[in-house]
Protein backbone atom coordinates (compact mmCIF):
# COMPACT_ATOMS: atom_id res chain seq x y z
CA UNK A 1 0.00 0.00 0.00
CA UNK A 2 1.39 3.15 -0.96
CA UNK A 3 1.75 5.80 1.87
CA UNK A 4 0.38 9.10 1.02
CA UNK A 5 0.39 11.24 4.33
CA UNK A 6 2.77 10.86 7.01
CA UNK A 7 3.57 13.53 9.82
CA UNK A 8 6.41 15.89 9.05
CA UNK A 9 10.02 15.05 9.95
CA UNK A 10 10.27 18.33 11.66
CA UNK A 11 7.43 17.30 14.23
CA UNK A 12 7.52 15.08 17.27
CA UNK A 13 5.32 12.24 17.48
CA UNK A 14 3.64 13.57 20.60
CA UNK A 15 -0.17 13.72 21.62
CA UNK A 16 -1.47 17.27 21.27
CA UNK A 17 -2.52 19.22 23.98
CA UNK A 18 -4.19 21.94 22.37
CA UNK A 19 -8.13 21.83 22.92
CA UNK A 20 -10.87 20.27 20.03
CA UNK A 21 -11.00 22.16 17.22
CA UNK A 22 -7.70 24.71 18.02
CA UNK A 23 -6.06 25.42 14.63
CA UNK A 24 -2.77 25.98 16.15
CA UNK A 25 -2.17 22.15 15.36
CA UNK A 26 -3.07 22.82 11.64
CA UNK A 27 -0.32 25.55 11.18
CA UNK A 28 2.09 24.03 13.20
CA UNK A 29 1.88 21.08 10.76
CA UNK A 30 2.01 23.94 7.38
CA UNK A 31 5.27 25.66 8.93
CA UNK A 32 6.81 22.19 9.79
CA UNK A 33 6.19 21.35 6.10
CA UNK A 34 7.79 24.04 4.70
CA UNK A 35 10.56 23.08 6.75
CA UNK A 36 10.73 19.78 5.38
CA UNK A 37 10.26 20.19 2.25
CA UNK A 38 13.07 23.59 2.61
CA UNK A 39 15.19 20.70 4.08
CA UNK A 40 15.99 23.63 6.02
CA UNK A 41 15.23 21.56 10.06
CA UNK A 42 19.09 21.26 11.25
CA UNK A 43 19.05 25.01 11.22
CA UNK A 44 16.31 26.48 11.95
CA UNK A 45 15.74 28.24 15.07
CA UNK A 46 12.13 28.61 16.74
CA UNK A 47 11.51 31.64 19.08
CA UNK A 48 8.49 30.58 20.94
CA UNK A 49 5.94 33.45 22.78
CA UNK A 50 3.44 33.63 25.70
CA UNK A 51 0.26 32.00 25.60
CA UNK A 52 -0.57 28.88 23.82
CA UNK A 53 2.37 29.20 21.19
CA UNK A 54 4.59 28.77 24.62
CA UNK A 55 4.87 25.12 23.71
CA UNK A 56 6.49 25.13 20.53
CA UNK A 57 9.19 23.32 21.83
CA UNK A 58 7.06 19.99 22.48
CA UNK A 59 5.94 19.83 19.10
CA UNK A 60 8.99 21.40 16.53
CA UNK A 61 11.83 18.85 16.59
CA UNK A 62 13.97 22.01 16.19
CA UNK A 63 16.06 24.32 18.95
CA UNK A 64 13.42 26.55 20.21
CA UNK A 65 14.16 29.97 22.11
CA UNK A 66 11.66 31.35 24.67
CA UNK A 67 11.30 35.26 24.65
CA UNK A 68 8.78 36.76 26.58
CA UNK A 69 5.57 38.72 25.79
CA UNK A 70 5.23 40.15 22.84
CA UNK A 71 9.21 40.48 22.63
CA UNK A 72 9.47 37.45 20.10
CA UNK A 73 10.68 39.69 16.94
CA UNK A 74 13.48 41.37 19.25
CA UNK A 75 14.70 38.06 20.47
CA UNK A 76 14.61 36.68 16.77
CA UNK A 77 16.77 39.98 15.96
CA UNK A 78 19.85 39.15 18.17
CA UNK A 79 19.34 35.33 17.17
CA UNK A 80 19.48 36.34 13.56
CA UNK A 81 21.91 38.56 13.53
CA UNK A 82 24.56 36.30 15.80
CA UNK A 83 24.01 33.51 13.58
CA UNK A 84 22.78 34.52 10.08
CA UNK A 85 23.41 31.69 8.38
CA UNK A 86 20.46 30.30 10.62
CA UNK A 87 16.71 30.30 9.80
CA UNK A 88 14.69 32.24 12.25
CA UNK A 89 11.27 32.29 13.00
CA UNK A 90 8.76 33.28 15.67
CA UNK A 91 5.32 31.67 16.49
CA UNK A 92 2.83 34.60 17.85
CA UNK A 93 -0.81 34.72 19.29
CA UNK A 94 -2.71 38.14 19.02
CA UNK A 95 -2.40 39.57 22.25
CA UNK A 96 1.61 38.65 22.04
CA UNK A 97 2.31 40.07 18.85
CA UNK A 98 -0.78 43.21 18.18
CA UNK A 99 -0.69 44.43 21.67
CA UNK A 100 2.11 44.38 23.98
CA UNK A 101 4.54 43.52 21.04
CA UNK A 102 3.50 46.05 18.86
CA UNK A 103 6.65 47.69 19.09
CA UNK A 104 9.35 44.76 18.40
CA UNK A 105 7.01 43.51 15.53
CA UNK A 106 7.08 46.92 13.58
CA UNK A 107 10.48 47.92 14.16
CA UNK A 108 11.93 44.10 13.33
CA UNK A 109 9.73 44.41 10.09
CA UNK A 110 10.74 47.90 9.11
CA UNK A 111 14.52 46.83 9.56
CA UNK A 112 14.13 44.16 7.30
CA UNK A 113 15.39 41.67 9.97
CA UNK A 114 15.56 38.27 7.18
CA UNK A 115 13.65 36.45 9.68
CA UNK A 116 9.69 34.63 9.43
CA UNK A 117 7.04 35.70 11.53
CA UNK A 118 3.92 32.94 12.35
CA UNK A 119 1.16 35.55 13.54
CA UNK A 120 -2.02 33.28 14.78
CA UNK A 121 -4.98 35.21 15.21
CA UNK A 122 -7.81 33.77 17.15
CA UNK A 123 -9.42 37.13 18.39
CA UNK A 124 -8.85 36.41 21.75
CA UNK A 125 -6.00 35.68 24.76
CA UNK A 126 -6.38 32.12 24.98
CA UNK A 127 -4.63 30.69 27.63
CA UNK A 128 -4.94 33.55 30.22
CA UNK A 129 -8.97 32.24 29.72
CA UNK A 130 -10.78 34.32 27.07
CA UNK A 131 -9.85 38.15 27.43
CA UNK A 132 -10.18 40.89 25.09
CA UNK A 133 -7.64 41.47 22.05
CA UNK A 134 -6.47 43.67 19.90
CA UNK A 135 -8.41 41.05 16.96
CA UNK A 136 -11.30 41.05 18.97
CA UNK A 137 -14.40 41.51 16.63
CA UNK A 138 -16.63 44.76 17.49
CA UNK A 139 -19.93 43.02 19.32
CA UNK A 140 -17.57 40.25 20.33
CA UNK A 141 -18.12 38.76 24.19
CA UNK A 142 -15.38 38.07 26.31
CA UNK A 143 -13.79 37.68 29.48
CA UNK A 144 -13.28 41.04 29.20
CA UNK A 145 -15.44 42.69 27.16
CA UNK A 146 -18.68 41.05 28.72
CA UNK A 147 -21.40 43.65 26.86
CA UNK A 148 -19.56 42.88 23.54
CA UNK A 149 -16.12 44.89 22.37
CA UNK A 150 -17.32 48.50 22.01
CA UNK A 151 -15.30 50.45 19.45
CA UNK A 152 -16.22 53.56 20.97
CA UNK A 153 -14.34 52.58 23.80
CA UNK A 154 -11.78 49.89 22.46
CA UNK A 155 -11.18 50.85 19.53
CA UNK A 156 -11.20 48.29 16.21
CA UNK A 157 -9.83 45.06 15.79
CA UNK A 158 -6.66 45.39 14.35
CA UNK A 159 -5.58 44.10 10.92
CA UNK A 160 -1.48 43.40 11.18
CA UNK A 161 -0.90 42.22 7.85
CA UNK A 162 -2.52 45.51 6.09
CA UNK A 163 -0.28 47.31 8.45
CA UNK A 164 2.91 45.61 8.40
CA UNK A 165 2.31 45.67 4.21
CA UNK A 166 3.27 49.21 4.62
CA UNK A 167 6.68 49.29 5.72
CA UNK A 168 9.60 48.97 3.14
CA UNK A 169 11.83 46.42 4.97
CA UNK A 170 8.81 43.77 4.65
CA UNK A 171 9.58 40.73 2.08
CA UNK A 172 6.09 39.09 1.95
CA UNK A 173 2.95 40.17 4.17
CA UNK A 174 -0.20 37.42 3.53
CA UNK A 175 -3.25 36.56 5.54
CA UNK A 176 -4.43 32.71 5.45
CA UNK A 177 -7.41 30.63 7.44
CA UNK A 178 -7.08 26.81 7.55
CA UNK A 179 -11.04 27.10 8.08
CA UNK A 180 -11.25 24.90 4.91
CA UNK A 181 -9.32 22.43 2.35
CA UNK A 182 -8.95 24.98 -0.14
CA UNK A 183 -7.90 27.36 2.63
CA UNK A 184 -5.72 24.87 3.78
CA UNK A 185 -3.37 24.43 0.36
CA UNK A 186 -3.34 28.55 0.23
CA UNK A 187 -2.04 28.65 3.39
CA UNK A 188 0.54 26.38 2.89
CA UNK A 189 1.88 27.39 -0.36
CA UNK A 190 1.84 31.07 1.71
CA UNK A 191 3.89 29.66 4.46
CA UNK A 192 6.28 28.49 1.86
CA UNK A 193 6.94 31.29 0.81
CA UNK A 194 7.31 32.97 3.58
CA UNK A 195 10.16 30.72 4.46
CA UNK A 196 11.53 30.99 0.78
CA UNK A 197 12.33 34.39 0.94
CA UNK A 198 13.96 33.64 4.42
CA UNK A 199 16.05 30.96 2.62
CA UNK A 200 16.67 33.61 -0.04
CA UNK A 201 17.67 36.36 2.44
CA UNK A 202 15.27 38.73 1.17
CA UNK A 203 14.18 40.25 4.33
CA UNK A 204 11.14 40.42 6.64
CA UNK A 205 8.11 37.64 5.61
CA UNK A 206 4.84 37.85 7.60
CA UNK A 207 1.87 35.52 7.58
CA UNK A 208 -1.44 35.88 9.70
CA UNK A 209 -3.22 33.02 10.20
CA UNK A 210 -6.92 33.32 11.31
CA UNK A 211 -7.42 30.25 13.83
CA UNK A 212 -10.11 28.63 15.66
CA UNK A 213 -10.44 29.14 19.59
CA UNK A 214 -13.26 27.34 20.07
CA UNK A 215 -12.64 27.05 24.20
CA UNK A 216 -12.95 30.96 24.77
CA UNK A 217 -15.13 31.45 22.31
CA UNK A 218 -17.67 29.18 24.27
CA UNK A 219 -18.55 27.22 20.58
CA UNK A 220 -18.54 23.31 19.56
CA UNK A 221 -15.18 22.78 17.25
CA UNK A 222 -17.25 22.86 13.89
CA UNK A 223 -19.09 26.15 14.96
CA UNK A 224 -16.09 27.87 15.75
CA UNK A 225 -14.64 27.30 12.66
CA UNK A 226 -17.70 28.28 10.79
CA UNK A 227 -17.31 31.90 12.49
CA UNK A 228 -13.49 31.60 11.04
CA UNK A 229 -15.13 32.06 7.33
CA UNK A 230 -18.54 33.90 8.49
CA UNK A 231 -17.19 36.88 10.74
CA UNK A 232 -13.29 36.49 10.52
CA UNK A 233 -12.55 36.32 6.78
CA UNK A 234 -15.02 39.30 5.76
CA UNK A 235 -13.00 41.78 8.25
CA UNK A 236 -9.52 40.60 7.58
CA UNK A 237 -9.96 39.31 4.24
CA UNK A 238 -7.55 36.80 3.15
CA UNK A 239 -4.77 37.64 0.35
CA UNK A 240 -1.08 39.08 -0.23
CA UNK A 241 -0.56 42.68 0.82
CA UNK A 242 3.03 42.86 0.32
CA UNK A 243 5.36 40.65 -1.97
CA UNK A 244 8.18 42.34 -3.20
CA UNK A 245 8.71 40.13 -5.81
CA UNK A 246 5.84 41.57 -7.47
CA UNK A 247 7.41 45.23 -6.90
CA UNK B 1 48.91 45.21 23.30
CA UNK B 2 50.08 46.88 26.32
CA UNK B 3 50.08 50.73 25.71
CA UNK B 4 49.05 53.46 27.62
CA UNK B 5 45.69 54.89 26.51
CA UNK B 6 43.91 58.45 27.32
CA UNK B 7 40.27 57.60 27.26
CA UNK B 8 36.67 57.95 28.99
CA UNK B 9 35.70 55.25 31.34
CA UNK B 10 32.88 54.78 29.30
CA UNK B 11 35.08 53.81 26.23
CA UNK B 12 37.12 51.78 28.27
CA UNK B 13 34.00 49.53 28.40
CA UNK B 14 33.63 49.44 24.95
CA UNK B 15 36.88 48.45 24.44
CA UNK B 16 37.16 45.65 27.37
CA UNK B 17 33.67 44.23 25.47
CA UNK B 18 35.82 43.90 22.22
CA UNK B 19 38.76 42.58 23.61
CA UNK B 20 36.59 40.28 25.89
CA UNK B 21 35.26 39.05 22.35
CA UNK B 22 31.68 40.62 22.37
CA UNK B 23 30.88 40.85 18.97
CA UNK B 24 27.19 42.60 19.28
CA UNK B 25 26.20 45.25 20.88
CA UNK B 26 21.97 46.06 21.18
CA UNK B 27 21.18 49.54 22.76
CA UNK B 28 19.37 52.69 22.66
CA UNK B 29 20.80 56.13 23.52
CA UNK B 30 20.43 57.49 27.25
CA UNK B 31 22.87 59.87 28.96
CA UNK B 32 25.51 59.55 30.57
CA UNK B 33 26.13 56.30 28.82
CA UNK B 34 25.93 56.98 24.76
CA UNK B 35 29.70 56.85 24.00
CA UNK B 36 29.57 52.98 24.78
CA UNK B 37 26.64 52.31 21.77
CA UNK B 38 28.43 55.37 19.60
CA UNK B 39 32.02 53.55 19.83
CA UNK B 40 30.40 50.42 19.40
CA UNK B 41 28.19 51.38 15.97
CA UNK B 42 32.09 52.40 14.76
CA UNK B 43 33.98 49.69 15.98
CA UNK B 44 31.69 46.94 15.88
CA UNK B 45 31.01 46.53 12.00
CA UNK B 46 34.24 46.33 10.76
CA UNK B 47 35.59 43.14 13.31
CA UNK B 48 32.07 40.84 11.62
CA UNK B 49 30.55 41.89 14.66
CA UNK B 50 26.32 43.50 14.80
CA UNK B 51 25.28 46.80 16.16
CA UNK B 52 21.72 47.29 16.26
CA UNK B 53 19.96 50.87 17.85
CA UNK B 54 16.92 49.06 19.00
CA UNK B 55 13.63 50.74 19.11
CA UNK B 56 13.80 50.67 22.89
CA UNK B 57 15.61 49.42 26.06
CA UNK B 58 13.25 46.51 25.85
CA UNK B 59 13.77 45.61 22.19
CA UNK B 60 17.69 45.90 23.37
CA UNK B 61 17.74 43.94 25.75
CA UNK B 62 15.39 40.65 24.17
CA UNK B 63 17.93 41.31 21.30
CA UNK B 64 20.54 40.43 24.13
CA UNK B 65 18.48 37.55 24.98
CA UNK B 66 17.83 36.12 21.64
CA UNK B 67 22.20 36.78 20.80
CA UNK B 68 22.92 35.15 24.10
CA UNK B 69 20.64 32.34 23.33
CA UNK B 70 22.78 31.17 20.51
CA UNK B 71 26.20 30.97 22.60
CA UNK B 72 27.63 34.14 21.53
CA UNK B 73 29.25 37.29 23.80
CA UNK B 74 26.99 39.62 23.52
CA UNK B 75 26.09 43.28 25.65
CA UNK B 76 23.78 46.40 26.29
CA UNK B 77 24.31 49.56 28.24
CA UNK B 78 21.91 51.94 29.51
CA UNK B 79 21.17 54.01 32.21
CA UNK B 80 18.45 54.22 35.31
CA UNK B 81 15.21 55.15 33.21
CA UNK B 82 16.46 52.48 30.63
CA UNK B 83 17.85 49.77 32.90
CA UNK B 84 14.31 50.15 34.58
CA UNK B 85 12.52 48.96 31.13
CA UNK B 86 15.56 46.40 30.40
CA UNK B 87 14.55 44.79 34.05
CA UNK B 88 11.81 42.35 32.54
CA UNK B 89 14.49 40.90 29.76
CA UNK B 90 16.87 41.00 32.83
CA UNK B 91 14.48 38.46 34.92
CA UNK B 92 14.38 36.38 31.59
CA UNK B 93 17.59 36.17 31.33
CA UNK B 94 17.97 35.22 34.23
CA UNK B 95 14.96 32.60 34.60
CA UNK B 96 16.37 31.19 31.28
CA UNK B 97 20.10 30.34 32.46
CA UNK B 98 21.78 33.04 29.69
CA UNK B 99 25.01 35.15 30.57
CA UNK B 100 25.23 38.74 28.96
CA UNK B 101 26.50 41.78 30.14
CA UNK B 102 24.66 44.65 31.16
CA UNK B 103 26.36 48.13 32.01
CA UNK B 104 24.38 50.54 33.87
CA UNK B 105 26.01 54.04 33.96
CA UNK B 106 23.98 55.68 37.01
CA UNK B 107 22.31 58.73 36.70
CA UNK B 108 19.78 60.99 39.04
CA UNK B 109 16.34 59.21 39.51
CA UNK B 110 13.62 58.29 40.47
CA UNK B 111 11.83 59.02 36.95
CA UNK B 112 13.47 61.34 34.40
CA UNK B 113 15.51 62.45 37.43
CA UNK B 114 18.51 63.78 36.04
CA UNK B 115 21.98 63.24 34.64
CA UNK B 116 24.41 63.58 37.71
CA UNK B 117 25.92 61.00 39.66
CA UNK B 118 23.91 58.86 41.40
CA UNK B 119 24.35 55.59 43.33
CA UNK B 120 20.71 55.01 43.86
CA UNK B 121 20.26 52.16 41.28
CA UNK B 122 22.25 50.19 44.01
CA UNK B 123 19.11 47.86 45.45
CA UNK B 124 17.77 47.83 41.88
CA UNK B 125 20.76 46.08 40.61
CA UNK B 126 22.01 43.82 43.61
CA UNK B 127 18.46 42.61 44.70
CA UNK B 128 17.58 41.13 41.16
CA UNK B 129 15.38 44.39 39.71
CA UNK B 130 12.69 42.43 37.83
CA UNK B 131 10.40 40.10 39.47
CA UNK B 132 10.92 35.94 40.53
CA UNK B 133 13.64 37.12 43.30
CA UNK B 134 16.83 36.01 41.51
CA UNK B 135 19.93 37.84 41.50
CA UNK B 136 23.21 38.82 38.87
CA UNK B 137 26.71 39.36 39.29
CA UNK B 138 27.22 43.38 39.79
CA UNK B 139 30.42 44.84 39.75
CA UNK B 140 31.61 48.18 40.69
CA UNK B 141 34.45 49.96 39.25
CA UNK B 142 36.12 52.99 40.13
CA UNK B 143 38.73 54.01 37.72
CA UNK B 144 38.87 54.14 34.01
CA UNK B 145 41.40 51.14 34.35
CA UNK B 146 38.33 49.09 36.16
CA UNK B 147 36.13 49.78 33.88
CA UNK B 148 38.12 48.08 31.44
CA UNK B 149 39.26 45.25 33.62
CA UNK B 150 35.66 44.68 34.92
CA UNK B 151 33.73 44.82 32.01
CA UNK B 152 36.18 41.84 30.74
CA UNK B 153 36.00 40.51 33.88
CA UNK B 154 31.99 40.82 33.78
CA UNK B 155 31.81 38.45 30.54
CA UNK B 156 33.83 35.55 31.67
CA UNK B 157 31.77 35.69 35.14
CA UNK B 158 28.77 35.57 33.23
CA UNK B 159 29.85 32.83 31.25
CA UNK B 160 31.25 30.79 34.07
CA UNK B 161 27.92 30.83 36.25
CA UNK B 162 25.65 31.69 33.73
CA UNK B 163 23.99 35.03 35.15
CA UNK B 164 23.58 37.86 33.95
CA UNK B 165 26.12 40.31 35.23
CA UNK B 166 26.09 44.28 35.36
CA UNK B 167 28.81 46.67 35.57
CA UNK B 168 27.24 49.05 37.53
CA UNK B 169 28.94 52.66 37.40
CA UNK B 170 28.18 56.45 37.64
CA UNK B 171 28.51 59.11 35.24
CA UNK B 172 31.74 60.41 37.03
CA UNK B 173 33.03 56.93 36.35
CA UNK B 174 31.99 56.88 33.09
CA UNK B 175 32.21 60.08 31.88
CA UNK B 176 35.67 60.89 33.00
CA UNK B 177 39.14 60.18 31.27
CA UNK B 178 42.13 58.92 32.80
CA UNK B 179 45.02 56.86 31.66
CA UNK B 180 44.28 53.14 30.95
CA UNK B 181 46.97 50.08 30.49
CA UNK B 182 44.54 47.68 27.97
CA UNK B 183 45.77 44.51 27.52
CA UNK B 184 44.15 41.10 26.19
CA UNK B 185 41.68 39.29 27.94
CA UNK B 186 43.29 36.74 30.58
CA UNK B 187 42.67 33.01 29.25
CA UNK B 188 40.19 31.96 31.98
CA UNK B 189 38.85 28.16 30.69
CA UNK B 190 35.34 28.40 30.34
CA UNK B 191 32.85 25.63 30.19
CA UNK B 192 31.55 25.29 26.28
CA UNK B 193 28.04 26.34 25.69
CA UNK B 194 26.44 23.32 25.06
CA UNK B 195 23.39 24.71 25.55
CA UNK B 196 23.22 26.85 23.38
CA UNK B 197 20.46 27.15 20.25
CA UNK B 198 22.20 26.56 16.84
CA UNK B 199 20.06 24.44 14.88
CA UNK B 200 20.21 20.95 15.28
CA UNK B 201 22.11 18.19 12.90
CA UNK B 202 20.39 14.60 13.50
CA UNK B 203 20.97 12.62 16.37
CA UNK B 204 22.09 15.81 18.46
CA UNK B 205 19.32 16.54 21.48
CA UNK B 206 17.02 19.23 21.31
CA UNK B 207 17.99 22.58 23.24
CA UNK B 208 15.57 24.99 24.65
CA UNK B 209 16.05 28.19 26.36
CA UNK B 210 13.37 28.72 28.46
CA UNK B 211 12.06 29.71 31.92
CA UNK B 212 8.87 28.28 32.17
CA UNK B 213 8.65 25.33 34.66
CA UNK B 214 5.15 24.17 34.79
CA UNK B 215 5.78 20.61 35.82
CA UNK B 216 5.99 19.16 39.40
CA UNK B 217 8.38 20.82 41.65
CA UNK B 218 10.49 22.26 38.78
CA UNK B 219 10.44 25.28 39.33
CA UNK B 220 10.92 24.98 43.32
CA UNK B 221 13.68 22.73 42.03
CA UNK B 222 15.07 25.97 39.65
CA UNK B 223 15.27 28.23 42.40
CA UNK B 224 17.04 25.50 45.18
CA UNK B 225 19.88 25.35 42.00
CA UNK B 226 20.06 28.91 41.07
CA UNK B 227 20.58 29.70 44.97
CA UNK B 228 23.35 26.65 44.86
CA UNK B 229 24.66 28.69 42.34
CA UNK B 230 24.47 32.38 43.93
CA UNK B 231 26.00 30.73 47.02
CA UNK B 232 29.18 29.46 45.07
CA UNK B 233 29.58 33.04 43.94
CA UNK B 234 29.16 34.48 47.20
CA UNK B 235 32.33 31.82 48.28
CA UNK B 236 34.69 32.24 45.07
CA UNK B 237 33.89 35.31 43.45
CA UNK B 238 33.98 38.55 45.63
CA UNK B 239 35.94 41.27 45.29
CA UNK B 240 36.98 44.02 47.42
CA UNK B 241 39.84 46.62 48.15
CA UNK B 242 40.78 47.66 51.04
CA UNK B 243 43.54 50.56 52.24
CA UNK B 244 44.86 50.70 55.67
CA UNK B 245 42.76 48.94 57.49
CA UNK B 246 45.18 46.90 59.10
CA UNK B 247 45.06 49.33 62.36
CA UNK B 248 42.22 51.21 61.54
CA UNK B 249 39.86 52.36 64.21
CA UNK B 250 37.27 53.79 61.51
CA UNK B 251 36.72 52.44 58.59
CA UNK B 252 35.26 53.85 55.45
CA UNK B 253 33.51 52.07 53.45
CA UNK B 254 32.31 53.37 49.76
CA UNK B 255 32.23 51.95 46.50
CA UNK B 256 32.88 53.56 42.85
CA UNK B 257 33.37 57.39 42.80
CA UNK B 258 32.51 57.78 46.37
CA UNK B 259 35.28 55.29 46.91
CA UNK B 260 38.28 57.37 45.04
CA UNK B 261 36.86 60.75 47.60
CA UNK B 262 36.86 58.81 50.22
CA UNK B 263 40.22 57.41 49.86
CA UNK B 264 41.08 61.49 49.67
CA UNK B 265 39.51 61.98 52.83
CA UNK B 266 41.43 58.92 54.51
CA UNK B 267 44.82 60.31 53.57
CA UNK B 268 43.89 63.68 55.34
CA UNK B 269 42.62 61.85 58.23
CA UNK B 270 46.18 59.62 58.29
CA UNK B 271 48.06 63.45 57.80
CA UNK B 272 46.00 64.28 61.29
CA UNK B 273 47.24 60.77 62.95
CA UNK B 274 43.79 59.15 62.71
CA UNK B 275 43.74 55.70 61.51
CA UNK B 276 41.42 55.19 59.41
CA UNK B 277 41.22 53.12 56.62
CA UNK B 278 39.00 51.99 53.19
CA UNK B 279 37.37 49.18 52.40
CA UNK B 280 35.86 49.18 48.92
CA UNK B 281 33.51 46.38 47.51
CA UNK B 282 34.18 45.89 43.72
CA UNK B 283 31.59 42.87 43.65
CA UNK B 284 28.46 44.12 45.09
CA UNK B 285 26.89 40.69 44.53
CA UNK B 286 28.46 38.51 45.91
CA UNK B 287 28.55 41.34 48.34
CA UNK B 288 32.10 40.87 50.11
CA UNK B 289 30.97 39.92 53.35
CA UNK B 290 34.28 37.95 54.35
CA UNK B 291 36.19 40.87 54.30
CA UNK B 292 33.65 42.94 56.38
CA UNK B 293 33.25 40.01 59.22
CA UNK B 294 37.60 40.03 59.35
CA UNK B 295 38.00 43.38 59.46
CA UNK B 296 34.56 44.05 62.42
CA UNK B 297 36.53 41.20 64.49
CA UNK B 298 39.05 43.81 65.16
CA UNK B 299 37.58 47.06 63.65
CA UNK B 300 34.03 48.26 65.63
CA UNK B 301 33.34 51.55 63.70
CA UNK B 302 32.34 51.65 60.45
CA UNK B 303 31.08 54.68 58.09
CA UNK B 304 29.21 54.50 54.80
CA UNK B 305 29.26 56.76 52.44
CA UNK B 306 26.83 56.76 49.14
CA UNK B 307 25.50 58.83 46.46
CA UNK B 308 22.17 58.23 48.08
CA UNK B 309 19.64 58.13 50.77
CA UNK B 310 21.75 54.77 51.99
CA UNK B 311 21.17 51.89 50.46
CA UNK B 312 24.31 49.47 50.27
CA UNK B 313 24.60 50.35 54.16
CA UNK B 314 22.14 47.88 54.66
CA UNK B 315 24.23 45.11 53.21
CA UNK B 316 27.37 46.73 55.54
CA UNK B 317 25.04 46.42 58.36
CA UNK B 318 23.91 42.69 57.16
CA UNK B 319 28.03 41.55 56.88
CA UNK B 320 30.17 43.79 60.18
CA UNK B 321 30.10 41.87 63.43
CA UNK B 322 27.32 42.62 65.84
CA UNK B 323 29.14 44.62 67.69
CA UNK B 324 30.00 46.86 65.07
CA UNK B 325 28.65 50.51 64.88
CA UNK B 326 27.28 51.59 61.33
CA UNK B 327 27.06 54.82 60.78
CA UNK B 328 25.96 56.39 57.55
CA UNK B 329 26.56 59.83 55.38
CA UNK B 330 24.63 60.57 51.86
CA UNK B 331 24.33 62.86 49.07
CA UNK B 332 21.19 62.04 47.27
CA UNK B 333 22.05 62.99 43.23
CA UNK B 334 21.74 67.10 42.46
CA UNK B 335 23.95 69.27 40.47
CA UNK B 336 26.93 69.80 42.28
CA UNK B 337 26.10 67.48 44.96
CA UNK B 338 29.09 65.26 45.28
CA UNK B 339 30.66 65.19 48.33
CA UNK B 340 34.67 66.61 48.69
CA UNK B 341 37.25 65.10 50.99
CA UNK B 342 36.63 67.75 53.41
CA UNK B 343 33.49 67.39 54.02
CA UNK B 344 34.34 63.78 54.30
CA UNK B 345 36.99 64.26 56.53
CA UNK B 346 34.49 66.45 58.95
CA UNK B 347 32.18 63.45 58.61
CA UNK B 348 35.57 61.04 59.93
CA UNK B 349 36.15 63.14 62.63
CA UNK B 350 32.80 63.07 64.05
CA UNK B 351 33.22 59.79 64.43
CA UNK B 352 36.61 58.65 65.51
Amino acid sequence: MKQVFTRPESLKDVQTHFCPGCHHGSIHRLVAEAMDEFDIRSKTIGVASVGCSVFLYGYFDIDVIEAPHGRAPAVATGAKRSRDDRIVFTYQGDGDLAAIGTSEIIHAANRGEDITVIFVNNTTYGMTGGQMAPTTMVGQKTSTSPYGRNQAKDGYPIRMAELLAQLEGVAFSARVAVNSPKNVMQAKKMIKTAFRYQVEGRGFSFIEALAACPTNWGMKPLAANERVGSEMIPYFPLGVYRNTANL
Amino acid sequence: MSEKLFVKGNEAVAMAAIEAGCRYYFGYPITPQSDIPEYLSRELPPLGGEFIQAESEIGAINMLLGASATGVRAMTSSSGPGISLKQEGISYMAGSELPGVIVDIMRAGPGLGGIDASQADYFQATRGGGHGGYRIIVLAPASVQEMYDLTMLAFDLSDLYRIPAMVLADSVIGQMKESLTAHPRPQTALPAKEWAVRGREAGEPQNVVKSLYLGDGEMEAFHWKMHARYQELAEKENRWEEVQTEDAKLVVTAFGSTARIAKTAIAMAREAGMKVGLLRPITLFPFPRQAYEAISRNCKNFLTIELSTGQMVEDVRLSVARDAEVSFYGRPPGAGSLPTPEELFEQIKKRY
